[in-house]
């Protein structure tokens, strides 16, 4: 698994827990990595690097952190929600059969009435496509776990040095049960972009039109030194690509800059952007939801000059 | 081949609106639909039924009402249809849905499970993984385009972030569908009208193997704590202007925020 793909899960447990945090690494050829975990805030990293796990597959990483929660017994266990994550962690939860909790943007113990004065372990998620939210517990069964959207966290600041305990774990396979054989991995050049990433956004909707229309936004986003991104319904009739997707659907961003060029802002697209520091709104609708819900500033015209 | 795919009715999360006094959610005249991640599922179903032949078994749990959906797989081409539907199950979380829906497909013979990915209204994406552990079958989710070799294993890419995994899979197993990849084929005008004329199987708790405690609201680890509508932003200052003066505006603002 790659580091990235865990980026801002791990490190906000240590936060506001107050518990050792635990970070599992699992890959082949990736010990170095543990350091720079320790740096991003893990009391301790658990490392199974071996051959078995070069790339990722469902029941050999399965097998690997069903060993590991078994042996330490974590009262919470986290996943980034991305492909491997919501791949693997239903399978675990089935396999201990404990709750899991899908896409969380927030987690919180909280001791109050309501839970009797005990610490409770509290996970929110997007539900109805993002209509509603949904505050979920996991009472009777341990591990409590979740898989945490990779964008929502704020990420914390890296300290160079910092010292933690690195732990080696020796797996122990059940080889009978690897049915899945990886053919070949193929790389897609989108992969250099991560939007998420990205400290401004200038974003296009349907009033964008077309490529051309993409095209002027990106010569903004060169000089801005932003990347361009995209609304769902722009990547539906194929103009955009879907990893530049922002919304429910696509990623959520918190760029310094988010800049909405012809986006009317259906709630699924607010879900996925409304968390941006600083929002500008160009529509030529001026009830488009855009303004009236999530933009901190917000401006009517008409953006493209034909 | 027997494959089983696995459908949901959902409603139209798109059509959702929110009450903008009450801030409340708006279900009135919302359709219910066949998940889109599962119509995709079927699509790829009966791909391969039409290329090897095959016999293709919708399932569902839900209410009565799902039967719409069994009809319009009918419609598509399925060739049986069983809805899993008993106040027993009421109050499922993924768990305890994915523990019941195996329990019907261990009565049933199988080469394949197709899933959709995830379910609009939920978005988890778990219920497939979760069956395919319970099954003790290998899963590949993500899945964008799945191919029968030669040799009776199956080649299918999954779709990453970044890459595509081009895997082959041994023996039965469970996938999990991205509608994207599968655009479902029409209704046949005599497909509907069959279907209406077809037997929808509509099993109770009683036509699976069991364990009381692992059905339902008391077999579902995971409980809500409370849901409410999403925490409305303060609105912005809308500005209507003419072009040149929205530029000046903006390149103002920007600079007013250090960003240029």
């Amino acid at each position: 698994m790659e580091l990235k793909d865990y980026k801002n899960v791990f490190v906000f447990a240590a936060d506001t827990l107050g518990e050792k945090v635990v970070a599992m690494l699992l890959g082949c050829g990736i010990k170095d990595q543990a350091q720079k975990l320790i740096e991003f805030g893990a009391d301790e990293v658990i490392v199974a690097d071996c051959p078995e796990l070069k790339d990722y597959l469902s029941e050999q990483y399965t097998q690997v952190v069903d060993q590991i929660i078994k042996e330490r017994c974590p009262n919470i266990v986290l996943y980034g929600a991305t492909t491997i994550g919501r791949d693997m962690a239903p399978r675990i939860a089935s396999r201990l059969k404990t709750g899991l909790t899908a896409d969380c943007t927030k987690l919180e113990v909280v001791s109050d009435e309501k839970s009797n004065g005990e610490p409770q372990f509290r996970m929110t998620r997007p539900a109805f496509g993002g209509n509603l939210m949904a505050t979920i517990i996991c009472p009777n069964t341990r591990p409590q776990m979740s898989t945490v959207r990779p964008g929502v966290m704020q990420k914390r600041q890296r300290q160079e040095g910092r010292q933690g305990v690195v732990t080696v774990f020796a797996p122990k396979f059940d080889t009978s049960k690897f049915k899945v054989k990886l053919v070949e991995t193929i790389k897609e050049d989108k992969a250099m972009v991560d939007i998420a990433d990205a400290k401004i956004l200038v974003s296009g909707g349907r009033g964008v039109h077309n490529k051309e229309g993409f095209d002027k936004l990106q010569a903004l986003a060169d000089v801005l030194g932003g990347q361009v991104s995209s609304s769902r319904a722009m990547v539906d009739n194929g103009v955009m690509p879907h990893e530049r997707q922002v919304g429910q659907t696509g990623k959520t961003v918190r760029p310094n800059l988010y800049m909405a060029c012809g986006i009317s802002g259906a709630i699924q697209h607010l879900a996925g952007m409304e968390e941006s520091d600083f929002i500008i709104a160009i529509n030529k609708d001026k009830f488009a939801p855009i303004f009236s819900v999530a933009c901190a500033t917000a401006l009517y015209g008409r953006f493209f000059l034909e | 081949m027997n494959i089983i795919v696995c459908i949901k009715q959902v409603p139209d999360t798109t059509e959702i609106k929110i009450d903008p006094v009450k801030g409340t959610l708006i279900r009135e005249g919302v359709p219910s639909i066949m998940n889109p991640d599962d119509k995709g599922g079927l699509e790829l179903a009966l791909r391969l039924k039409d290329q090897f032949g095959a016999k293709v078994t919708v399932i569902s749990m839900g209410p009565p009402q799902a039967d719409v959906i069994m009809r319009e797989a009918f419609a598509m081409g399925a060739d049986r249809a069983i809805l899993l539907s008993d106040r027993k199950f009421a109050g499922s979380d993924t768990l305890a849905t994915s523990y019941a829906i195996s329990g019907l497909c261990r009565t049933l013979d199988y080469d394949l499970i197709i899933a959709g990915r995830q379910a609009i209204d939920g978005d988890t994406a778990q219920v497939g993984p979760e069956m395919a552990e319970h099954l003790g079958l290998p899963q590949v989710s993500y899945v964008c385009d799945a191919k029968l070799l030669d040799n009776g294993n199956l080649l299918v890419h999954k779709e990453n972030e970044d890459s595509v995994q081009v895997l082959e899979v041994e023996g039965k197993c469970l996938l999990t569908v991205l509608a994207s990849a599968f655009e479902p084929r029409y209704m046949t005008v005599s497909g509907i009208v069959e279907a209406y004329n077809r037997e929808v199987e509509v099993w109770g708790a009683d036509k699976i193997d069991y364990d009381e405690n692992r059905l339902g609201l008391s077999g579902s680890p995971t409980k809500v704590f409370q849901s409410f509508p999403k925490a409305m932003k303060a609105p912005g200052e809308v500005h209507e202007v003419s072009e040149e003066e929205a530029v000046e505006l903006i390149v103002n603002k920007l600079k007013e925020k250090h960003i240029i």
